[in-house]
């Protein structure tokens, strides 16, 4: 199944006997939950360090860790650490707020296109108005 | 330093010592090239007094061609691909750590050059001085704990004859349950206590998703931690681990180990490390 690659390092492994284990006798799924998903990451000049650390992250869980499994067992630290939850997606209240946005803007985008442009300044549906402030008050 | 048509790949930032470099001398990076330090400060000049001015990383040269963007992210979709560098990366990590305080860097961290990744370094010097001094004299482990396959199947005996065969799986999946949650109910209890075992000997802790995919056995894996050990009692914990584990017949208590700190290498805070902006 595995094809010899070139360079791979097995004079390198025989060469010296060392104190720490050789990867021959760990796991892959250990080595390489270790390599890819844990030490320091730093900026390279390879946009993969940290652009696709996410996809990465995601590749690993599948080949490695089962999601389900560990939720199961009460273990989801992952939930709440923003570099792993996957696009932020924030708490369910937030999750069904933007569902509702995009939503609004399905149904409004059906309707005659400018019949919103004289009520809506962009940016501005976001916060609410107070009241007593309208724009289109009588001063 | 690099030939052409390579890139700058760096594996670990470790401090630059004669016996460290006399060793990697005899060592291979990924595709068999020589491996290399490369501190702060020219090679050329004597090696520094100061812990921060010996700052080095363990690089190698790895071609263009299987490290640029497109290639990488191709490369990842290859088992055998990730497999190998994989398991290169880490060899060199570990061999540094055997020797060198290290503190290991994810897998595919790359430059365009020796100079960019001397940038790299210098901009990040003063964290990385820190974090090695913390992780000098110590060691990580894994205590990973499997429920076996036969302590979560049912016991094999034949369902009662008088039973329908409606009731008979009943009972079956009944039976199948009780075995089950007992057998839980063991793991979490041994849990515990490895925790509280390993808590006096280890100075940190983290906590990883237990493993369970392809590349994974047939045995359920709940839990799978990391210690941070320090040195002198690295055996001290893998004997009261192994004790602890006669005490669980249907689980399998592994200790995985020595590593070097992956899990360890930024800040308590940060153990799942989020990814830092360069300065």
């Amino acid at each position: 199944m595995t094809e010899p690659l070139p360079g791979r390092p097995g004079s390198f492994a025989s060469r010296a006997p060392m104190p720490y284990g050789q990867s021959s006798t760990s796991s892959l799924a250990d080595i390489l939950e270790r390599v890819l998903d844990k030490g320091i990451v730093i900026a390279g000049d390879i946009r993969i360090n940290l652009l696709d650390i996410e996809l990465l992250t995601i590749k690993l869980r599948i080949l490695i860790a089962s999601v389900d499994k560990a939720k199961e067992m009460g273990i989801d630290w992952w939930e709440h650490d923003p570099s792993l939850s996957s696009r932020h997606t924030g708490s369910p209240l937030e999750q069904e707020n933007r569902r509702l946005r995009a939503e609004l803007d399905a149904l409004r985008g059906r309707l005659e296109p400018g019949a919103y442009d004289e009520e809506e300044v962009p940016g501005e549906e976001q916060g609410g108005r107070p009241a007593g402030r309208r724009r289109k008050s009588p001063p | 330093m690099n030939t052409p048509g390579s890139l700058t790949y760096v594996y670990a930032v470790t401090h630059r010592t004669g016996p460290l470099g006399e060793a990697l001398a005899g060592l291979h990076g990924i595709g068999q090239t020589p491996l290399r330090l490369l501190p702060l400060t020219a090679e050329t000049e004597p090696a520094p007094s100061t812990s921060l001015a010996s700052l080095a990383f363990v690089a190698s040269d790895v071609p263009e061609q299987d490290f640029n963007e497109t290639a990488l992210k191709n490369h990842f979709e290859d088992l055998d691909w990730l497999e190998h560098v994989a398991r290169t990366h880490h060899d060199v990590v570990q061999a540094v750590a055997a020797r060198a305080p290290v503190l290991p860097l994810r897998m595919a961290t790359v430059y365009q050059d020796d100079h960019r990744a001397r940038q790299a370094l210098a901009a990040q010097q003063d964290v990385f001085s820190q974090r090695l001094d913390q992780l000098r004299a110590h060691t990580e482990y894994g205590v990973k704990i499997y429920l076996t396959p036969e302590a979560t199947q049912p016991p094999a005996a034949a369902p009662a004859p008088a039973a329908s065969p409606g009731k008979a799986y009943l009972q079956a999946r009944r039976a199948q349950r009780h075995s089950r949650d007992a057998v839980y109910q063991q793991a979490e209890q041994a849990a515990e206590t490895l925790e509280t075992i390993a808590s006096r000997h280890a100075t940190q802790r983290v906590r990883h998703a237990p493993q369970r995919g392809e590349l994974t056995g047939p045995e359920e894996n709940v839990v799978n931690d990391a210690y941070l050990i320090p040195d002198d009692q690295a055996r001290p914990f893998q004997a009261a681990i192994a004790d602890a584990a006669q005490h669980y017949p249907d689980l399998r208590i592994e200790v995985t180990g020595p590593w070097a700190p992956y899990s360890f290498a930024m800040p308590a805070a940060g153990p799942t490390d989020a990814p830092e902006p360069p300065p």
